[in-house]
């Protein structure tokens, strides 16, 4: 094809293989559907043409015809229904082991994190063949995080988490758009995706960071707010112990039980008052205008991190291979 | 032509039975009242035009280099909020709507006249805003005003907009709620619910979205007001609000909207297939109902706008079924209208042919629409060209073919002149193929990834974007040629007679013009609709 002239966007993920099939089936069904009543149309136009005909026959209707063509598409809508269900489900369930990376979206740029420390603007880079989530967030507006490659699109709202993930099949250079209608350069919120070879990835990580992992900033950040001297790692805190806290159900004073994931922490940094830990009471000052959206995507990495182990050490988590979890693994 | 102004000066009719300003400002004749909503709606449509043609000039190369990009961002938003609000809503039932739904029925005029000018007037009020928003410096929310960007980040005349809007909404409202007591109350002696036209059918479905839906876009512009200037924090999640309410409200009404535009197109496809078909429609009941079916289902659907917005995966699969589930009457609709040619005597007269051109175009958006239904599917094509394409085939395709196949089948009704019909056909097709050279492109644009909204964009996008910059100036040069004869013909065209068409419905019963109450005796009615086996076999005007 031209270069410049493009009728199929680039297959990068399988996401966009799986919805690639479903695509090509829904053409191939509306296609022909389409053509049957083009061709009907026409073919009565020529045939019943005023002069070829002397007089109209009437014709009041058909149930039968009506039963069918009321049914038979509505047995079709449903396997489209079904087929894309399905396809949303799984782009919407991220497998247990994904790498995650943390985004912020402002207008008019992609702000990302990696759980190592590196920090990138506009430009993504991932390995090939694994899992990553998006943990995303925006600073100001809605956003929509959309790589055409990946056949993936999700808002990104301003206070609360979205989440996306894919699996990257073919290194290479793609497209990123801010698919939501932003403000003055929202065609200029444009960037990329690079999906690297895991040697090449490799090479990238070691050479970019220097900060520590996000878990540790989050782990000074924790230490210099005062966080700990409430949220100790034993049981005589004013707070809620935090070790082995996330992903897990916690009870609420209100008999509630809610899951304590990134949306839930980030509202008890924010709004501590919005679901208190049965046992607790409503004591901690809201945190709202003090850290900000990076700070608090680092406060909760360090909040995962703090898993199984009785201390809150300080956290390392540099994987020894690519193949392994980029930073502590969320049961 | 002399002998044509001397009959037509000799018998009064609702044209001439005053003179003068006065006469149409405070009128309360339906007719008169459709008069001045299509002099104002086409006003609009050529503003909406006219920035439509900017966006795709500024399209025509991948750099945002004819206008800055916040003149760009006001240009789509300007051309969205006038093309719905201003001529999309209004189109069908303000005009034909009011001009027929008396006559059809067989009434004097609607149950209240003077309710039907206040509606214009409101209407008027709206528009006059929004021609102040304009003319002061725009407004760049895109149609759909979506927060917190509205409510807490532009700093353009939001508010002045959202007011326009929810006033022009009670001039919608009115409108349906004066249509709804009408059909209930006023139909002549004989006529029938099962009698009536598809016309009336699919004008009272409409009437029931904008009497129910409409309040609630009211309520949601009027909180986006309320957030903007006093910081009620509904929807900014910086003040305790919820960004997703607004979505939710937001849709509650404009995914009925669309079904306000497009319900009252297919009433006029309803009637020009048959009368030029020379028999009757098939599946009378089931195209009746499926006007229903479509209004009431319509309400269940608006989430299907938020599939990627950050809903529930449960809540989208159920938006997701009854998206399908609405899709069938509009199905049924098409199969319908197919079957009604089929053993007719078809003439190709220029209502005709943007007949048939809405059915295709129509098809075609209603397919792109199962494209859009399927959750896998919309999360690559939302926000890109694909819906841009998709709506652009069910809004303009379909609706505008409707209108503009309407205003030709009832013109002679109407202005009690033919308009030239070589010159019809010509336009009809002009508009048919500028149509789809401008928007099916928009189409792959879309599938292959280039975002809506886009002042600027990568440049291997650009092939298909001046391909579809060019096939809009073939539909501009369309929607003129229908602009220049209808005027001309109101002084140069044919004497119409009654009914030209040879056309079923009471309407055609009457004279062109109409007298000023309608009927010289309110008709009693004891055939079914669409006789068109007791009416003449060929239609008397053939162009």
């Amino acid at each position: 094809m031209f270069p410049n002239f493009p009728i199929w966007p680039v297959r990068a993920a399988t996401s966009a293989s799986n919805l690639d099939a479903l695509f090509i089936f829904l053409l191939l069904v509306t296609g022909t559907v389409t053509l049957m009543i083009f061709i009907l149309i026409t073919l009565f136009a020529l045939r019943y043409r005023h002069d070829l005909v002397d007089k109209p026959t009437p014709i009041l209707g058909s149930l039968a015809l009506e039963t069918t063509w009321s049914l038979v598409p509505f047995g079709i809508f449903l396997i489209f229904f079904v087929w894309g269900a399905v396809l949303y489900f799984q782009e919407r369930t991220a497998p247990p082991d994904s790498m995650e990376i943390y985004v912020v979206a402002k207008q008019w740029m992609w702000k990302l994190q990696h759980a190592d420390g590196q920090r990138e603007i506009n430009e993504l880079h991932v390995p090939v063949d694994r899992n990553v989530k998006l943990i995303m967030t925006s600073q100001d507006v809605i956003h929509s995080f959309f790589v055409p490659a990946f056949r993936l699109k999700q808002d990104v709202l301003p206070g609360r988490y979205t989440t996306l993930w894919f699996h990257a099949i073919r290194p290479g250079t793609y497209h990123l758009f801010c698919a939501e209608y932003c403000g003055t350069q929202h065609s200029g919120m444009i960037g990329s995706i690079v999906v690297m070879n895991p040697a090449a990835y490799e090479a990238w990580l070691s050479g970019g960071g220097g900060e520590g992992s996000l878990a540790s900033t989050g782990q000074k950040l924790f230490q210099q707010l005062g966080c700990g001297s409430c949220h100790r790692s034993d049981t005589q805190g004013r707070g809620p112990n935090l070790v082995g806290v996330f992903s897990k159900p916690v009870l609420l004073e209100d008999g509630r039980t809610v899951v304590a994931d990134e949306n839930y922490v980030r509202e008890s940094i924010l709004n501590p008052g919005a679901k208190i830990v049965a046992g607790f009471k409503n004591i901690m000052p809201s945190f709202q205008g003090v850290v900000n959206e990076e700070q608090l995507l680092s406060l909760i990495a360090y909040v995962k991190s703090l898993q199984g182990s009785q201390q809150a050490e300080p956290v390392s988590n540099r994987p020894a291979v690519p193949n392994t979890s980029a930073q502590p693994r969320v049961k | 032509m002399a002998t044509a102004s001397a009959i037509t000066a000799e018998r009064e009719h609702y044209l001439n039975a005053d003179y003068g300003f006065r006469s149409w400002l405070l009128t309360t004749d339906h007719k008169r009242i459709a008069l001045l909503y299509l002099i104002t709606i086409t006003f609009f449509f050529f503003v909406g035009g006219f920035f439509a043609l900017l966006i795709r000039l500024e399209l025509l190369t991948p750099q945002g280099d004819l206008v800055q990009a916040d003149t760009y961002n006001k240009l789509f938003s300007m051309h969205g909020q006038v093309m719905i609000f201003f001529f999309l809503l209004p189109a069908v039932p303000a005009v034909l709507g009011n001009f027929l739904v008396p006559m059809m029925i067989g009434a004097k005029d609607l149950a209240f006249p003077r309710i039907n000018l206040l509606s214009w007037y409101l209407f008027i009020i709206g528009g006059g805003l929004m021609l102040y928003t304009m003319l002061t410096g725009g407004v760049d929310t895109g149609w759909t005003f979506y927060v917190p960007l509205s409510t807490a980040y532009l700093g353009t005349h939001v508010v002045l907009a959202a007011v326009s809007i929810f006033i022009a909404g009670f001039s919608s409202i009115l409108t349906g709620l004066n249509f709804i007591v009408t059909i209930h109350r006023m139909r002549a002696p004989g006529m029938t619910w099962g009698r009536m036209p598809l016309f009336l059918w699919s004008n009272y479905a409409t009437s029931i979205i904008q009497v129910l839906g409409t309040p609630v876009l009211a309520i949601t512009l009027a909180l986006v007001g309320l957030e903007r200037m006093f910081h009620l924090g509904v929807f900014n999640p910086q003040l305790g609000g919820d960004p997703l309410l607004f979505q939710h409200l937001f849709w509650f009404y404009s995914h009925p909207a669309v079904y306000i535009m497009i319900l009252p197109g297919m009433g006029v496809v309803s009637e020009i297939i048959p009368c030029f078909s020379r028999k009757r429609v098939f599946g009378y009941e089931f195209v009746a109902l499926a006007s229903i079916g479509i209004a009431v289902l319509g309400f269940l659907v608006w989430a299907h706008h938020m599939f990627v917005a950050g809903i529930s995966v449960y809540s989208a699969m159920v938006f997701s079924f009854f998206s399908y589930l609405v899709a069938v009457p509009s199905a049924i609709k098409v199969f319908n209208w197919t079957a009604t040619m089929y053993k007719g005597k078809i003439y190709y007269s220029t209502p005709m042919l943007y007949a048939m051109g809405f059915i295709g175009l129509f098809t075609m958006g209603g397919m792109t629409g199962l494209f859009l239904a399927s959750l896998g599917v919309d999360v690559h094509v939302t926000d890109t060209y694909f819906i841009v394409a998709h709506f652009h085939y069910i809004m303009v395709g379909g609706m505008v073919m409707a209108y503009l196949a309407g205003m030709h089948f009832w013109w002679p009704k109407i202005t009690g002149r033919m308009y030239p019909e070589s010159w019809g056909k010509l336009a009809a097709m002009t508009i048919f193929i500028g149509f789809n050279l401008t928007f099916f492109p928009q189409f792959i644009l879309g599938w292959t990834g280039m975002p809506r909204r886009y002042h600027a964009y990568t440049p291997e996008f650009q092939v298909l974007n001046v391909l579809s910059t060019a096939g809009s100036t073939v539909l501009a040069v369309g929607y003129l040629l229908p602009m220049v004869y209808f005027l001309w013909s109101l002084r140069y065209g044919k004497e119409a007679g009654d009914n030209p068409w040879g056309a079923a419905g009471l309407e055609w019963k009457t004279a062109s013009p109409p007298p000023t109450y309608n009927f010289e005796e309110t008709p009693v009615v004891t055939w079914e609709a669409y006789n068109y086996d007791d009416l003449p076999k060929e239609v008397p005007v053939v162009g």
